[in-house]
C-alpha cells in the first residue's frame, strides 16, 4: 500500500488548460505515488483525457508544473513521456490499422543488429506480450482483422511491454468482456506490487472499487477532491462526481409492459452465415427491446450486422411487416426504416472534422434524400434538443466533434440515429464510454421511444443495462442462440446462467 | 494463409509476367535476354523515382518535384562538370547533397508548417524546372572519360543480354530502398505515419523528423535518377523528364501501393515501372502501333489495378478480413474454456 511519507512519483501543480470556448482543466493540482492503483473519475467531459494528454506532452498545458520524482519534467511529446518512463493506452485505440499485430507491438522498439530490424526475434517478442496479456492471437496477423476488443488488448499489451514507471489506461475496460478485465485486473494488481504507479480511468464503478487504492475525482476542469477508496462510498463518490445527489445507483428498476399482442416488425427465420452465424430465429414486436446478451465474440455483433443487412447471410429468410423482403444490405434496410449504430465508432461513426451538428444530422439528411436540405432552422431545433436531452457537453454546436470529449462523441452519434425516428434501432454497445448520469438518461429515452412505437435491437456486454429495459433477451453463445429469456424471468442471474452454462 | 498484403503486388506480377509471356509468344527477338536487360536500363531512372516515390506515397503523402528535380540535378551535373572543371564524382556528390537538401526543405515546410505536399511539391515542381533553366537553356552534352568508361561497364548474361553500369546502379538503389521500407525504424514509422498520422503520433513515433526525412529521401533518389538519367542520354536538358513524377506515381500504383498510405511495397514500384517499360517495348516491336498506344494501355491498365484494389479489400472484408470465425478465435476457446 501507499506510504504516505514517501515522496510522490510524480506530482502536478496549478495545471491550467484552456481550449477555445472551454477551460478543460482548471488549476488542477495531483500526486501520482508508486505502487498505487489511481483512479481519476468524472462525467463526460470533466477534464479526464485531457489531463492524461498533458502529462504525455500530447497538449501543451498553459500553465503549472509537473514533478517527477522530485525533479521538474517538461513533456513535450510522446517521446518524452516514454522516455521518462510513463506508458498511456488513450481512450481512443491508438494502433495503426493497416499494420500487423507485431508491427503495432515493436513499433519503435524492434529488436535490431546493425540497425536492422531482426523480426524473428521481434516476433517472438510480440507473441510473449501477447502471452502476457492472455491472447493467442498470430502476430502476422493485420491489426484491423481483429475486433476491437481484441485491439484494444494489443494496446494494452503494447504499452506493457516495456519497463514503466507510470502506466496510464484511459478507459481500458470499454470494450472488454469479464474475463478480460479479470486478466487486465490480474496484471495491475503484479505491476502495482512490483511498484508500478497505474492511473485508472472508467465509468465503472464497481471495477474502482475493485482495483483503486485512490480515487481522485473531476468536474468541470475543477478537481473536487481526492480519496481513499475504502473511507468513500460510492453514493458519496456519484455526488462529487456530478457535483449533485442522484440516487442512480441502486439498479434501474424493470418497469416494463408486455408487447406480446403487438404486430411483428422485423422476423428472423433460420437466419445465418456460414463461419460467422449460426442460424437464428428471432421476432421483434412493435415498442419491443430485445436484448443481445453473451460473451464478446458469442455473436451479438454479427446478429445485429445479419439483421441489418451490413453483412449478407447465406441461409435464412427475413420478414419485415409481414411481407417477406430481401433486407440484404444497409441500403435495403433505411429505406424500410431501419437504422443502425455499429460499435466501432472511431472509424465507422464520427467525421471527425464535421461539427457537431453536420454529424448529428448526417442520417436524418440522407434519410429525407440529399437533394431535399434540411432548413438551417430546423437543423438547429433539432440538434439543440438532442443537445439538452442527452446532456452533451459542447460549448457550440459547430464545434469540430473532433474536439468533444469520447463519451460525448458517443452520445451525438446515438443522436444521429435517434433523431430519423426508425422504426427499428439496432444499437450495438449503446452506453460503452458513457458516464453515469448520461446512462441514465439515453436508458430513459430509448424507453420513451419505444412506448412511441420503435422497435430496437440492442447488444450489450453490461447484462445490467439489459435487465433494465429489455421485455426479451436472446442469450449467444459459440456463434448461435442458447436461450431466449422472457418477462419477468429476464434477471442478471437468469442471464449470467444461460451465458455460462 | 498467404497475407492480404501481398495481394496486390503478386497480382503486378502475374500481369508483368502475363505480358512478358505474350510477347515472348508473339516475338521472337522477345525471347532474347537482351529485351529484359534492356527494360532494366531504360527504365534505370524512373525506377529509382519510383522507389524514392513509394516512400512518400506510402507515408499518405505525394512528391510532384521528382520530374524537374532530374531535369535540375542533369543541368546542375552538366555546369559542374563541363562548366566548372570539377571532377564528376564530386559533382555527382554535390549534387545529390543539392536534391536531398531540397527534398529536405520541401519536408519541412510539409512538417512544420503543416503544409499539404501536393501544393508544397507543386511548387517544387515549378522551382527546380526555373533553377534548371537558369543554369542552362539548352541541351548540353556531358563530356568527361569517367563517363565513357561507365557507359562501357557491361556484365554479359546467357544470350545477348547483359547489365550495364546504370542497371546495376538502379538494381543496388531498389534493394536499399526494400531494406530501408522493412528493416529499419525509419522504414516501420513511415508506414505508421501512412496508416494513421494521430495514432502514430500517440505511440510515439517522430512524425515530424519522419516527414522530413522522406521527402529528403525522395529528393536523394529523384537526385540518383538525375544522374542516371545524365549517364543514359550522356547530355543534359531542363526540358527532361517531363511529367516523369506522373510516371512515378503511376508505378507506384500499379505496383500495389494505395494513395491513401500505409499500404504497399517498394519492389512493388519496380514491377510497375517495368510493366510500363514492357508495354512500350511491345509496342515498338509490334512496329504498327503509334508510341502514344503506351500512354493509353498504361491509362488503362491503372484504371485496372486501382479497380482490382478495390475489388480485392472488398473481398478480404466480406469472406475473411473480417471474418469473426477466424480473427475472434481467442474469444472463442474463451467460450469453451468456461464451459468445461
Ligand atoms: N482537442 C480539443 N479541442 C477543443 N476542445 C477539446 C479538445 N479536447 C477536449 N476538449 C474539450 O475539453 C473538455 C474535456 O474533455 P476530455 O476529453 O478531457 O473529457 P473526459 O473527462 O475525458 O470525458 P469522457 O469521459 O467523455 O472521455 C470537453 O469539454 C471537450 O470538449
Ligand atoms: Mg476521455
Amino acid at each position: 500500500m501507499t506510504d504516505v511519507n514517501q515522496p510522490p512519483l510524480l506530482s502536478i501543480e496549478h495545471i491550467n488548460k484552456r481550449f477555445p470556448g472551454v477551460r478543460a482543466l482548471n488549476d488542477v493540482s495531483l500526486t501520482f505515488h508508486s505502487g498505487e492503483v489511481h483512479a481519476l473519475l468524472g462525467e463526460n467531459g470533466a477534464g479526464k483525457s485531457t489531463l492524461i494528454k498533458v502529462l504525455t506532452g500530447i497538449y501543451a498545458k498553459d500553465s503549472g508544473d509537473i514533478t517527477l520524482e522530485g525533479r521538474k519534467v517538461h513533456i513535450k511529446n510522446s517521446q518524452d513521456a516514454q522516455n521518462s518512463g510513463i506508458r498511456t493506452v488513450y481512450q481512443e485505440i491508438n494502433l495503426i490499422p493497416t499494420m500487423t499485430v507485431a508491427e503495432n507491438l515493436t513499433l519503435l522498439d524492434q529488436p535490431r543488429r546493425f540497425g536492422m530490424i531482426r523480426w524473428r526475434s521481434a516476433h517472438s517478442q510480440a507473441r510473449e506480450m501477447l502471452a502476457r496479456v492472455g491472447l493467442d492471437i498470430d502476430p502476422n496477423s493485420l491489426l484491423v482483422s481483429h475486433s476491437i476488443a481484441v485491439q484494444q488488448m494489443v494496446a494494452i499489451a503494447r504499452a506493457l511491454g516495456s519497463k514503466a514507471r507510470l502506466l496510464i489506461l484511459d478507459e481500458p475496460t470499454a470494450s472488454l468482456d469479464s474475463d478480460e478485465i479479470a486478466r487486465l485486473f490480474g496484471l495491475m494488481r503484479q505491476l502495482k506490487a512490483q511498484g508500478m504507479a497505474i492511473i485508472f480511468v472508467t465509468h465503472f464503478l464497481d471495477q474502482v472499487y475493485a482495483i483503486s487504492d485512490t480515487i481522485s475525482v473531476l468536474r468541470n476542469g475543477s478537481h473536487v477532491g481526492t480519496f481513499k477508496t475504502r473511507a468513500l462510498s460510492q453514493t458519496e463518490l456519484v455526488g462529487h462526481m456530478l457535483g449533485k445527489d442522484l440516487d442512480m445507483l441502486q439498479h434501474e428498476q424493470r418497469d416494463i409492459t408486455e408487447t406480446e399482442e403487438k404486430p411483428v416488425v422485423l422476423s428472423l427465420s433460420q437466419v445465418g452465415k456460414t463461419g460467422m452465424l449460426k442460424p437464428v430465429d428471432l421476432n421483434l414486436r412493435q415498442g419491443e427491446i430485445v436484448g443481445l446478451a453473451g460473451l464478446l465474440g458469442s455473436g451479438r455483433t454479427e446478429l445485429c450486422e445479419l439483421a441489418y443487412g451490413a453483412a449478407r447471410s447465406d441461409q435464412g429468410s427475413k420478414t419485415w411487416l409481414g411481407q417477406s423482403l430481401p433486407i440484404n444490405t444497409p441500403k435495403q434496410a433505411i429505406e424500410q426504416g431501419m437504422a443502425y449504430c455499429p460499435e466501432d465508432r472511431k472509424h465507422r461513426g464520427i467525421i471527425a472534422e464535421l461539427s457537431v451538428r453536420e454529424n448529428l444530422i448526417l442520417a436524418l439528411q440522407s434519410s429525407r434524400g440529399w437533394w431535399s436540405r434540411i432548413p438551417m432552422a430546423e437543423q438547429q431545433a433539432v440538434v439543440s434538443e438532442f443537445i439538452e436531452r442527452l446532456s452533451i457537453k459542447t460549448s457550440d454546436m459547430e464545434k469540430p466533434i473532433g474536439e468533444l470529449s469520447g463519451g460525448n462523441q458517443q452520445k451525438v452519434i446515438l443522436a444521429r440515429w435517434l433523431v430519423t425516428n426508425p422504426k427499428l434501432l439496432i444499437l450495438d454497445e449503446p452506453t460503452r464510454g458513457i458516464d453515469v448520469g448520461a446512462h441514465h438518461d439515453i436508458l430513459n429515452i430509448i424507453r420513451e421511444l419505444c412506448e412511441e412505437g420503435m422497435s430496437l435491437l440492442v447488444a450489450s456486454s453490461e447484462v445490467e443495462e439489459i435487465v433494465a429495459f429489455a421485455h426479451r433477451v436472446v442469450v449467444l453463445r459459440d456463434r448461435g442462440k442458447v436461450s431466449e429469456i422472457v418477462g419477468n424471468q429476464i434477471s442478471q442471474k437468469s442471464i449470467i446462467q444461460a451465458i455460462a452454462q | 494463409m498467404l497475407n492480404e498484403r501481398y495481394l496486390p503486388v503478386i497480382a503486378t506480377l502475374v500481369v508483368f509476367i502475363l505480358l512478358y509471356g505474350y510477347g515472348m509468344v508473339e516475338y521472337k527477338g522477345f525471347r532474347d535476354t537482351l529485351v529484359f536487360t534492356n527494360l532494366l536500363t531504360d527504365n534505370a531512372f524512373l525506377i529509382v523515382t519510383a522507389v524514392g516515390m513509394s516512400f512518400v506515397i506510402i507515408s499518405g503523402g505525394i512528391d510532384l518535384s521528382v520530374g524537374s528535380m532530374i531535369a535540375f540535378v542533369g543541368v546542375l551535373l552538366a555546369y559542374l562538370i563541363t562548366g566548372l572543371g570539377i571532377h564528376p564524382v564530386y559533382a555527382a556528390i554535390i549534387a545529390l547533397l543539392t536534391a536531398t537538401f531540397f527534398g529536405m526543405m520541401m519536408g519541412v515546410i510539409i512538417a512544420y508548417f503543416e503544409i499539404q505536399p501536393f501544393i508544397v511539391t507543386l511548387a517544387g515542381l515549378f522551382l527546380f524546372r526555373g533553377l534548371a533553366y537558369m543554369i542552362n537553356l539548352n541541351s548540353v552534352p556531358i563530356d568527361h572519360e569517367l563517363l565513357v568508361i561507365l557507359s562501357e561497364i557491361y556484365v554479359p548474361l546467357p544470350g545477348r543480354g547483359g547489365l550495364t553500369f546504370i542497371a546495376m546502379a538502379m538494381l543496388a538503389l531498389l534493394v536499399i530502398g526494400v531494406v530501408v521500407a522493412k528493416r529499419t525504424r525509419f522504414g516501420l514509422n513511415v508506414y505508421a505515419v501512412g496508416g494513421d498520422v494521430q495514432s502514430a503520433a500517440l505511440m510515439g513515433v517522430p512524425v515530424k523528423s519522419t516527414l522530413v526525412r522522406i521527402y529528403a529521401l525522395s529528393g536523394l533518389y529523384s537526385g540518383a535518377a538525375g544522374i542516371t538519367f545524365a549517364i543514359y542520354t550522356g547530355s543534359a536538358y531542363p526540358l527532361a523528364a517531363v511529367g516523369v513524377e506522373l510516371d512515378a506515381i503511376a508505378a507506384v500504383v500499379i505496383g500495389g501501393t494505395l494513395l491513401t498510405g500505409g499500404v504497399g511495397f517498394v519492389f512493388g514500384a519496380f514491377l510497375g515501372a517495368l510493366i510500363q517499360g514492357i508495354i512500350q517495348t511491345l509496342i515498338s516491336f509490334d512496329g504498327t502501333l503509334n508510341s502514344w498506344w503506351t500512354k493509353v494501355a498504361i491509362g488503362a491498365l491503372l484504371l485496372m489495378f486501382i479497380l482490382m484494389q478495390k475489388a480485392i479489400v472488398h473481398f478480404t472484408r466480406r469472406y475473411s478480413g473480417k471474418n469473426p470465425a477466424s480473427s475472434e478465435e481467442p474469444a472463442m476457446q474463451k467460450v469453451e474454456s468456461t464451459q468445461a
